[in-house]
Order: C-alpha cells, then sequence, then structure tokens
C-alpha cells in the first residue's frame, strides 16, 4: 500500500463518520427502527401492562394467582403428607368427610356422603351393643351420594366392546403426548364405594410408602393381614421381574375383612374396639376414592418415563382438576366441569368473622374457575409482586414485616398505611401447632419424677421467657402457651382456667411470667442455688438444635442468656438434621426444640406426644413422645380418654391430664405460632381454617377491579428510557470525535513540537 | 485427531469413575439409607417397617462397596455402588428417590437454563471484548482509567445486589419488566430481558480487565506495529489482528464453559422465577436425594470433560500452528 493509498483509506472512514449523524440512508434507517421500537411498546400497552406476567385475558378472568415456594413431593393421597402437597390435592380429592370452612370449634361434615357415617358397636361375636357395652369392633356405615363424577381424564375412555382405550400406548401414540391434556378423548364415571375399598387398599401395599399403613394397620380389621399378603405376592412378582415394578399390580383380587363396599354406595369400614378420631382420618386424603382404571393407565412404561404418574397428575372427583404440573414453574387448577352439587355454606360464622363471609351463602361452589400457582422460591419477587397486584394474597415474611404490619402499644397488629391505601386486609389466627422445648426425661439431670427434679424444670420454664421470644423473633406472631392443647382444639382453655401456675401468675385479671427470684428459688431448691451444683461447679445443661446457619445464631445466643439468668451455662450442639434426629431418637440429645402441627382437632392428638407407650426410648425410636415422658397416672388417664368420645367427662380428664403435665414440666411450652395473610380487596370469603384442606372452592375473586387497580400500580415510567436513549445517542459523538484525534495525532518530538 | 479424540475420551472413563466414588464416599459420609428415607417418608408416622420397605424399594438396603453376604465378585457387583453406577455410563439416570423420571426432568428444565445462560454468555462475551477493544484503543486516556475503576466496582459489588436493583428499579418503580417469571417461546423474552441484561451487566467488569490486559499484551507486537506500518486503521489493527491474535486465551476460558452452560445459574433462576436445572442438584442435596444427586455430578463431570476436547479442539482451528496428536 502506498503513502497516498494509507491517506485515502484514513479520509474514507472520517468521511463515513460523519454521515452516520448528518446524512443519507442511516439516518432514516434509525428513525425507522426506533420508530418501530415505540410502535412495539404501544401494541404492548394495546395488550397489557409492560411488567405484567400474565396474559390480560386471564387477569380478566375469574382466575387466582398464587405461588409456592417449593414444589410438592408428592400428589399420590396415599403417600402425601405434607401441607403444600395437600393445598393442591386437596382440591382434587374428595374424602368422605370435610370440616365446615366458618365453623369454629372445627366440625366436620359430610362431603360425598349423604349425611355422617352412621357407627355401629359389635362386641366379639359380631352382635350389635350399645356404646357403654363390650364393644370389640366399631363399624363405620358410609352411604356416598350419588351423581359424584370424576374429572374428564383418558383413564376411563373406552372401546365400543368395553375395553379401556388408552392402555397398552405404543410408541407412536406416545410421540405425541406430553400432559394429559394431549390424549383426544376423555371420560367420566360415577364415584362408588369399591374406589374408597381400592384406596384403603393401595395403602397397604408397602411400595406404595404410605406413612399412616401401620399406625391403621391397628385399627382396621383385617389391614395387617392383607398387607403381608399382598406384600409378599408383590415382592415375589419383582423378585421374579424386576421391571414389574412399572406395571400395574391389581389389588382388586385381594379383600380386606374391615373394609367391604356392601353395595355401590354403601361402603363398611369396621375397626378393632372404640376410636372416635377415625372420623377426622376420613376427612384425610389418605382416604380420598382412587379408581383403579387410573391406576392402570398410568402404570404404562412410556408414560412414567413421561413423568406422567398419578403421582404428578391426580385423578379426583373434587372441585378442581390439575391442568397443569411442572412443579419447578407453574401448577394450574382449572374448575372439574363433573363436579357434583356444592354450595357455599349459609350458616357457621365464628363469633367476631366478618359477616361479609355469607354474602355468597348458598351458591353453587366452586366459585373461582381457574388457580395458578407459580414458583417462588425469593421472598424480594414474591412481596413485590402481590405489592403490584399480581398475586392476590401473600404471607408476610420478616423482610416486609415492617412495610405491611405496625404494632401497636397494646400489642395489636394493625396494616400499615402504605397497605390500607392500596385495599389490603389482614387475617391472622394462631395455629393449631405448638414449638416447644423439650427435656429428655430419661436424662439423669433435666429427667426424673422427683420434686427437686420438677422444680428443676419448672424454673428453666420460667427463665426462658417466651413472650421475649415472640416479640423478638415472630415480630409478635404467636402467644405463649400454658400447656400441650393449642388454641382452637377441644381442651383448650383461655384466661386463668388454662393459665400454667407453675410459670405465670394471675395479676389484675392477665397472666404474668413469675419472676426470676421465684425461678431461683425453684433452683436452689432443685440442689442448684445460683445455678451451681453441690460442688460449686456451674451447671451446666446441652441443648440440641439442628439450626446451623448465620440466621439462628441470635436466637441461639438468646437461649444461653435465658439460662445465664439463673446462672445456668447452656451449651449449644448445632448439628445437622439428621443426627439431630438420630440423637433425640436415641434419647441422647438433653435439651431440644421441636414441634407439632395437628393431624386434628382433638386433644388425643396432641396428648399422646406426652403418652408413656409413645416414648422413643421404649419403642426404639419409633415413638414420637421425643421428651420421654412417662407418667403412670397421665399414662392412665390417656388411655381412659382416647376412645372416649367427646364429653363433659373427658374434657375434665383431659384437664387433668394437662395439669399433671405442667407440674411435671417435661417441656417448656414455647408457644403457638400466628398466621399472618394479607389479601387485596378484590379478593373475597378469605376464612383461616388451617385443617380444612379443601377451602378454595369458598374463595371468589373480582377479576375487573384486580385488572382497574394493576393497570393504576403499574403504568410503566418511560422517562429513564428515553433520558438511556439520548446518553447513548449523546455518548457516541465524542467518542468519534476522540478516535479520529487519535487517529490523526502525530508523534510530537522533544525539541519543541517540530517533526 | 480422531485418535486424539478417542484416546482422550478412554482417559475420561476412570475420571468419571473417580469422580462417582468420590461422590458416594462423600454422600454417604454425611448421610446414612435410614436417613434418606425419612427425608422421603417425613417425620410424622415413620416407622422402621416403613424405613426398610423404603430402602428395598429404592435399592439402599445394599452395602456400598463391597457385599461381604455375597461369593465371588458379586460381593462386589451386589453393592449400591455398582448397581447404582453403571447406568450412569449409558446416560440411564433412572427414578429420583421421590419417584420422577431424572432424564426427563433434565430435558425439561435444560431450556428455560439455557434460554437464560446462552444470550448472557454470548451478549456477555460480545459486550466483553468490544469494551476492551475500546478500552484498548483509548489506552492510557481518561476514558481507560474510568472505565477501569468502574469496572473494579462492577466487580465489587455482589451479584445478588445487582438481582435486587435491578428488579426494584425495573420493575417495581419503573414497571417495565415482570419481576420474575417464566413462558416458552417468543412470550418469555420479557421476562428474560432483565436477567440476560443483568447477567451480562455483572460479568462486565471482570471481563472488561481479563480481555484488556489480554489485548494490551498483544498491541506491543511486531505484528501490530506492522500493520498501523502498512497503514491500517487502529479499528482494523484492532478488530481484523489484535483480536484474532488474542483469541486463543479467550478460547480456554470460554469454550470449556459452553457444555455446562444447560445447568443453569442457581440465584438467577431462584430470583426470576425461572424453572431451569440451577437448582436441581442443591435441592437434592437438600432432599438427600442420591439419584439425583450422582446424575447431575455425573453429567457436569462429562460436560466439563467435552468441554476441554472441545477447548483442545478449537485450538487448532483458531491457530494452525497446533497439531493434535495421538
Amino acid at each position: 500500500m502506498t503513502k497516498a493509498e494509507f491517506g485515502v483509506t484514513r479520509f474514507s472512514w472520517r468521511t463515513q463518520s460523519v454521515h452516520v449523524f448528518t446524512h443519507s440512508w442511516q439516518v432514516r434507517f434509525l428513525t425507522v427502527v426506533l420508530f418501530s421500537c415505540f410502535a412495539t411498546l404501544l401494541a404492548g400497552c394495546e395488550r397489557g401492562l409492560w411488567n405484567q406476567p400474565y396474559p390480560t385475558e386471564q387477569i380478566r378472568s375469574s382466575t387466582l394467582f398464587s405461588s409456592f415456594s417449593e414444589p410438592p413431593k408428592h400428589l399420590d393421597p396415599v403417600v402425601s403428607y405434607s401441607s403444600n402437597e395437600w393445598a393442591i390435592l386437596g382440591q382434587i380429592y374428595e374424602p368422605p368427610l370435610q370440616y365446615h370452612y366458618l365453623k369454629q370449634p372445627y366440625t366436620l361434615e359430610p362431603l360425598t356422603l349423604k349425611a355422617m357415617p352412621q357407627i355401629r358397636y359389635l362386641d366379639a361375636q359380631g352382635e350389635e351393643v350399645t356404646e357403654e357395652g363390650e364393644v370389640v369392633y366399631s363399624e363405620y356405615h358410609l352411604f356416598i351420594k350419588p351423581n359424584i363424577r370424576y374429572q374428564p381424564h383418558p383413564a376411563f375412555v373406552k372401546n365400543p366392546d368395553g375395553s379401556l382405550k388408552y392402555l397398552g400406548l405404543t410408541a407412536e401414540e406416545l410421540e405425541e403426548i406430553s400432559s394429559l391434556t394431549d390424549f383426544e378423548q376423555t371420560a367420566t364415571r360415577e364415584l362408588q364405594a369399591e374406589d374408597y375399598v381400592y384406596a384403603i387398599k393401595r395403602m397397604g401395599l408397602r411400595a406404595n410408602h404410605s406413612p399412616i399403613l401401620d399406625s391403621m394397620a391397628h385399627y382396621i380389621v383385617g389391614l395387617h393381614e392383607y398387607s403381608e399378603t399382598v406384600n409378599a405376592d408383590y415382592q415375589a412378582r419383582i423378585k421374579q421381574d424386576a421391571t414389574a415394578k412399572n406395571r400395574f399390580f391389581d389389588l382388586r383380587g385381594y379383600s380386606i375383612s374391615g373394609v367391604q363396599a356392601v353395595a355401590p354406595d354403601h361402603l363398611v369400614i369396621r375397626i378393632h374396639g372404640k376410636y372416635p378420631q377415625f372420623l377426622y382420618w376420613l376427612s384425610m386424603n389418605f382416604f380420598a376414592p382412587i379408581p383403579w382404571e387410573a391406576v392402570q393407565f398410568y402404570k404404562q412404561p412410556g408414560l412414567i418415563e413421561k413423568n406422567i404418574t398419578l403421582d404428578t397428575a391426580p385423578v379426583g372427583t373434587g372441585p378442581y382438576w390439575l391442568v397443569e404440573n411442572n412443579p419447578n414453574k407453574r401448577m394450574r387448577l382449572a374448575a372439574n366441569p363433573n363436579y357434583h352439587e356444592d354450595f357455599y355454606p349459609t350458616d357457621g360464622l365464628a363469633e367476631g368473622a366478618d359477616p361479609s363471609l355469607l354474602n355468597d351463602a348458598g351458591k353453587r361452589l366452586p366459585l373461582i374457575k381457574e388457580v395458578v400457582y407459580s414458583l417462588e422460591k425469593e421472598n424480594v419477587p414474591l412481596w413485590n409482586k402481590f405489592l403490584q397486584g399480581y398475586y392476590d394474597a401473600s404471607g408476610v415474611s420478616s423482610d416486609s414485616f415492617d412495610q405491611a404490619v405496625s404494632v401497636t402499644v397494646g400489642g395489636a397488629m394493625e396494616l400499615t398505611s402504605e397497605m390500607q391505601e392500596k385495599g389490603i386486609q389482614f387475617l391472622s389466627m394462631v395455629q393449631p401447632t405448638i414449638m416447644y422445648v423439650g427435656f429428655n426425661m430419661a436424662d439423669p439431670v433435666v429427667g426424673g419424677y422427683t420434686s427437686k427434679q420438677q422444680k428443676l424444670r419448672q424454673a428453666l420454664s420460667i427463665a426462658l421467657n417466651y413472650e421475649e421470644y415472640i416479640s423478638i423473633f415472630l415480630n409478635g406472631r404467636g402467644i405463649p402457651a400454658q400447656g400441650p392443647i393449642p388454641p382452637g382444639v377441644s381442651g383448650y382453655q383461655s384466661g386463668h382456667a388454662g393459665m400454667n401456675s407453675y410459670v405465670y401468675d394471675w395479676h389484675n385479671g392477665q397472666m404474668q411470667r413469675k419472676t426470676l427470684e421465684e425461678a431461683k428459688r425453684l433452683l436452689a431448691e432443685a440442689g442448684y442455688k445460683d445455678g451451681r451444683n453441690a460442688d460449686g461447679t456451674p451447671l451446666t445443661l446441652y441443648f440440641d438444635t439442628p439450626a446451623t446457619g448465620p440466621d439462628s445464631k441470635a436466637m441461639l445466643n438468646w437461649f444461653r442468656k435465658q439460662f445465664a439468668k439463673l446462672g445456668v451455662e447452656l451449651v449449644i450442639r448445632a448439628t445437622d438434621y439428621n443426627r439431630f434426629q438420630d440423637k433425640v431418637r436415641g434419647a441422647k440429645a438433653q435439651i431440644f426444640m421441636w414441634g407439632w402441627n395437628a393431624d386434628y382437632p382433638d386433644p388425643e392428638n396432641f396428648l399422646f406426644l406426652l403418652y408413656g407407650g409413645n416414648a422413643a426410648i421404649h419403642t426404639n425410636g419409633a415413638g414420637i413422645n421425643s421428651a420421654n415422658y412417662d407418667n403412670p397416672e397421665f399414662n392412665a388417664l390417656f388411655e381412659r380418654i382416647k376412645t372416649m368420645p367427646p364429653s363433659e367427662e373427658r374434657m375434665q380428664l383431659i384437664e387433668q391430664m394437662v395439669k399433671i403435665a405442667q407440674q411435671d414440666a417435661p417441656w417448656v411450652w414455647g408457644f403457638h405460632p400466628k398466621s399472618l395473610a394479607l389479601y387485596h380487596g378484590w379478593y373475597h370469603n378469605v376464612w383461616a381454617n388451617p385443617l380444612a384442606n379443601n377451602t378454595l372452592k369458598y374463595k371468589r375473586i373480582d377479576p375487573e377491579s384486580r385488572f382497574e387497580m394493576q393497570k393504576q400500580w403499574n403504568q410503566p415510567v418511560v422517562w429513564p428510557l428515553a433520558l438511556f436513549v439520548m446518553v447513548l445517542v449523546g455518548s457516541i459523538y465524542p467518542l468519534l470525535r476522540a478516535y479520529r484525534n487519535r487517529q490523526s495525532a502525530t508523534v510530537r518530538h522533544s525539541d519543541g513540537g517540530k517533526r | 485427531m480422531f485418535a486424539y479424540i478417542v484416546r482422550r475420551l478412554l482417559f475420561a472413563i476412570p475420571i468419571l469413575i473417580g469422580v462417582n466414588l468420590i461422590t458416594f464416599a462423600l454422600f454417604f459420609m454425611v448421610n446414612t439409607p435410614d436417613d434418606m428415607a425419612r427425608a422421603q417418608l417425613g417425620a410424622k408416622q415413620t416407622t422402621p417397617e416403613m424405613i426398610e420397605a423404603w430402602k428395598v424399594d429404592h435399592g439402599y438396603d445394599k452395602p456400598l462397596f463391597y457385599n461381604a453376604e455375597s461369593p465371588g465378585l458379586s460381593s462386589l457387583t451386589e453393592t449400591l455402588f455398582v448397581e447404582q453406577s453403571l447406568k450412569l455410563f449409558v446416560f440411564d439416570f433412572g427414578q429420583s428417590d421421590s419417584g420422577r423420571q431424572i432424564s426427563a426432568d433434565i430435558y425439561e428444565r435444560m431450556w428455560p437454563s439455557l434460554a437464560l445462560a446462552l444470550p448472557t454468555f454470548i451478549i456477555g462475551l460480545v459486550t466483553n471484548i468490544a469494551l476492551a477493544l475500546l478500552i484498548v484503543l483509548f489506552r492510557g486516556s481518561v476514558l481507560d482509567s474510568v472505565t477501569m475503576m468502574v469496572a473494579v466496582a462492577i466487580m465489587s459489588i455482589s451479584g445478588l445486589f445487582y438481582i435486587i436493583a435491578g428488579q426494584v428499579l425495573f420493575s417495581k418503580v419503573w414497571h417495565w419488566v415482570p419481576i420474575s417469571g417464566f413462558e416458552s417461546g417468543w412470550d418469555g423474552l420479557k421476562f428474560l430481558i432483565l436477567p440476560i441484561l443483568i447477567g451480562v451487566f455483572a460479568g462486565l467488569g471482570s471481563g472488561m480487565r481479563w480481555y484488556r490486559s489480554l489485548f494490551l499484551e498483544e498491541i506491543h507486537k511486531d505484528y501490530v506495529r506492522t500493520a498501523r506500518a502498512k497503514g491500517l486503521s487502529e479499528i482494523k489493527v484492532l478488530f481484523g489482528h489484535v483480536l484474532q491474535n488474542g483469541l486463543l486465551p479467550i478460547l480456554t476460558g470460554v469454550v470449556v464453559v459452553i457444555p455446562t452452560l444447560f445447568m443453569g445459574s442457581l440465584i438467577m433462576e431462584s430470583f426470576f422465577g425461572i424453572p431451569g436445572l440451577g437448582s436441581y442438584t442443591i435441592d437434592a442435596i437438600n432432599a438427600q436425594d442420591f439419584s439425583i444427586v450422582k446424575a447431575m455430578v455425573f453429567l457436569g463431570s462429562v460436560l466439563y470433560i467435552i468441554g476441554l476436547i472441545l477447548t483442545d479442539l478449537s485450538y487448532t482451528y483458531f491457530d494452525p500452528r497446533v497439531r493434535l496428536n495421538a
């Protein structure tokens, strides 16, 4: 290249650079591009708001938008036992009974039954006796309502010859199928008593891993024997051919002597002795009907490979069916077109509840036509989307508590003005749950039943100030527990009657925690004056916990400080959850923190946590009495109340048991947590019934009001975009100029700038 | 070259066996099959019979590495390690401990991960290189110093800050894009814009500095001086010569990560609700689901090995002096 050519090249580039800003087609092109972008944005406005995560049509329809933070592991009612799983399953499956949506205390009512089950008491010969007689068996007669039909499902589709159409799907057919909606045909059939029998049969097959098989085998006549037989046969089949695991194992040929469908609408379940709590189990999904056709349909290898199983695509008679199940993204429920007649309650409003809860009384259910659950693992996007109106309801995390709720001087919670301006409402309710600190009663230091040993635990119970704990770590969302039974469960007593007099005093109509001096006095009487052993060394206790993260540090320090108030040294033994469980089960933990959620609203469900027969130490770690509490008097009373029907006498015995436990203090009773839910003004019929799993059908949405508010709250702010474009365009010229200067720069000699 | 690839693939086999061995040893050092059963069955109502049945059903009733009850060779083969490892080598990942098909899950979740990772990677790479070349163009100037200061500042701030600040500013305050969510196809674009921009921006500081130093090394070499002496413009020198010669060290860092792109990003996917593979392994570790853990560790190792082989192959393409011999 010659020198002249070099010069031309450089000049040519400069000329082009000038053109970009001054002339010709480039300017027109840029204009067109910018105009197109602007038009696209405007078109976006037409379709909806820029930041709306759902289509406008869906927002303007009767659709509830909710979230989940952890994907459900199982959606097969035989194995599901977690609240996040039941939140979905409860809307799809229908066990025989349900809880009344509004009534307090929690009340059972028929769901798929014509009436509550009829109970007959039988003696050893099968002759009917009175409830007070020599009852050997209780027989529950369940009469099923007519015209209850399953959701539309391919499993029910039949060929003209009566055989099921979609069995033995070929590879070619499977190519087109990625979900249930890909099947061309669906059908339904009526619910039959046999479907309930089939569900219990599935429970008996160990390979289904039902968590309640062993406890139900104690009660349901013949379930244990059936389970032994069917498991032996199943294992023999698997031994012959390991792939049989993924093939249909027909349970219809087997029978359980105590579970019979005596007519298509008449189910009989016979249980050993009396067990009044059995009715509560009949409201759980374990007893939801399962059509055998669905089990057979899903046991096709091609469907299993695509994760289309009964565990991912439930088949029920409930108000909704699962249209979409991507547990890592979204779950979508749609109203079941075959849902039977079911109406909003017309009575039962709890005392103090909002009367508008009866505005929809008598209306046909479900009121919402679609529910979209989106996976939100983090609190920040969840909370902000709720504030934008894109979620209809939200819980309140610690991070957003101050923004949402203010606590008055009297300790009452109310919404902040920001929330009130948005028309947000809140609902708070004490959960039927207890979180407690357990003492290992088999431990030589903190355990034992002598007066001295009781006093040590009572002193520590006073020192552990749970009012402070609730205030610091729960933002006031909880109430200190007085005994094992939470509010809402029969046997719970509020006020003076329910007060734990070993920890509290009654002053001016209020409970007051006993003073530290009182705790120190008890400690001294226990033989640990000023928190010291008889030899003068400090009393050292050990607290086992699975809380190992940095977030738990403050809480563990708080525990240390509470014990230090009595001069007792607390050593924290933080470990992973597996080791923690091993230690508690093996009675190797001295003090630990644990909790229990109600399965059903009977005090037996909490008192059995303290029954000696359930002590971990007596059951090789399988028992649920982790504190190993074993007081013969308490045990004897428990055995009496366990089979008693609700009565005044039973209540008195329960009160007696609670008093015994309060004196022995095997637990520091801890607290009952409060749930706090926020919901928008367009979301109606919101009521907290923590034991009912199928409450979605009662909720109602006002979609137009929601859409209007979303528009009001989410108008895009355009000026930063314009500013950004201006800065970008404005910075190009100086850069080009700098480049041009650099290109034209020359080497400067040291002799005064001469070349 | 074919012989070279075959040799590298054969070398991969003992590496994968080793990785698998370590995974087994580490996992079962922390978790016992009983713990795993309890994690799957839940804490309530779990009995020893249920735990035993679960272990038998999932094959965890067998010894880990040595079965003393089996005679001869089967004492080694009838073990958890051999039974669960062999299938991995034919990419049969089987079912997770909770019963889902792992291959189906991976297939379903890899696309959202790719939808986020691939544009972030490409746009990030192009932006980093372009900006680095721009800075090299203005090397020694005020622009160079200011940009480097900004780059250090970008590097110093946690990625989590960019995510939360981005969500608050662009979604909550200005209402430009949804805070989180995902849709497939073009509908997903509005959900991906923000995470991609944040991903690109968060990597800008380190990327610019790294590539700038690479290009500055090149800029003083003789061939650059020759190109200038021949009268080429600075733009042509940088993009036509410096970039091409600086590609080799870039390839070392870049090609190796390409196959692993679909493994996803844990934090990005969590915050933006993208249903990818980012949290698949960590969720499995938390749930004590060994079937997923071993499958994902194995897959990660395979992809890394492929990445390394691809890097070597790319050298031969971009630098004719490099020849791969078996």
